[in-house]
């Protein structure tokens, strides 16, 4: 019996249970910090999806990107903004029946959808003969990047062969959006004194704040 | 069993990222946490990536997307990255100026 089982199959049903549990999880939950967390794992279970599917580089980027890069920062957010009051915040029961009734519907739709099309439901291609011919992607999404590629030179295909050209201006574009975007946003998050001096309890804030600090700021 | 025995298709990833997909867009409709939005939008972003990568795999399709999914997916990851720092940047303006980070709070700018 053991001898029938696909073991790709397996952790593919495996991971894809975890990242749909997990995804479930960060909707269902209305504590941010154990949303947090819960992302951690779904994102990480997709980081396995992608390995299955045979794009290793895109599963590693994946962890040291998002995993590691973009949720500590979601993490640290979390954090700086965890006040008793914010940390557990319910949503309204209607709210929620809106919601399972949209969100069903569109369930529904994708779903059917994915299964509709007799093609999709089997792989084509025998996956042990394919990992000799694919290989390993890094080093071809590498040359893609600087404008080769290696990849579509013997594609029989003469519709699948176009964009010969690569990605170096998409490459060029995003490496020069990252910079700007980081700089910018050290600027937005940059401590500075408060724009809209609110008053709380009758007593006006910007009397608490030291002449000394204001005159840092500026 | 016949799902442990069967090879998986693309459908089984586009399911996958359906569901991901709509977990996401339901965490963006429901929390009223800004950063709990976020978290949406990264559930959003990593079911079209799940697709991406399932139609660009060589093990599923015989003419798949071939490299351009991966290239594609790597595009969106570093680009969530950048979302996330701007995102993350204006919640904790929000909150330095509110005192708050639930996004009903938001509606300064109502007419």
């Amino acid at each position: 019996m053991l001898d029938a089982i696909n073991w790709h199959s397996f952790f593919f049903l495996l991971f894809g249970a975890l990242t749909c549990a997990f995804a479930l999880g960060v909707l269902l939950s209305s504590n941010v910090v154990r949303m947090a967390f819960y992302l951690v794992i779904s994102l990480a279970s997709t980081a396995a999806l992608f390995i299955l599917a045979g794009a290793t580089f895109v599963g590693a980027m994946q962890i040291m990107i998002y995993v590691g890069g973009t949720l500590v920062l979601l993490i640290f957010g979390v954090m700086l903004t965890a006040q008793a009051a914010f940390v557990s915040m319910k949503t309204k029961s209607s709210d929620w029946v809106l919601a399972a009734l949209g969100g069903g519907m569109l369930l529904a739709l994708l779903v059917v959808t994915a299964l509709s099309v007799p093609e999709w439901r089997s792989p084509t291609r025998d996956a042990g003969q394919v990992a000799a011919v694919a290989g390993d992607s890094a080093t071809q999404l590498g040359w893609s990047l600087v404008g080769v590629r290696v990849d579509k030179s013997n594609q029989p295909n003469a519709l699948l062969r176009n964009g010969m050209s690569g990605y170096l201006l998409p490459f060029e574009i995003i490496s020069m959006h990252l910079l700007v975007v980081l700089v910018g946003a050290a600027y937005l998050a940059r401590t500075r004194k408060k724009v809209g001096v609110r008053v709380v309890g009758g007593v006006d804030e910007a009397d608490s704040i030291p002449s000394s600090s204001m005159e840092v700021v500026r | 069993m016949n799902l442990l025995t069967q090879p998986v298709g693309v459908s089984h990833f586009l399911v996958i990222g359906a569901v991901m997909f709509v977990t996401g867009a339901l965490c963006m409709a429901t929390k009223r946490n800004a950063l709990g939005i976020l978290m949406g939008i990264e559930l959003v972003l990593n079911g079209a990536n799940i697709n991406f990568v399932a139609f660009g795999s060589p093990y599923l399709r015989e003419e798949s997307l071939g490299l351009d999914g991966q290239l594609i997916a790597l595009f969106v990851i570093v680009l969530a990255a950048a979302e996330a720092a701007v995102a993350l940047a204006i919640a904790l303006n929000f909150y330095n100026n509110h005192t708050t980070i639930d996004v009903d709070q938001a509606d300064e700018l109502k007419g």
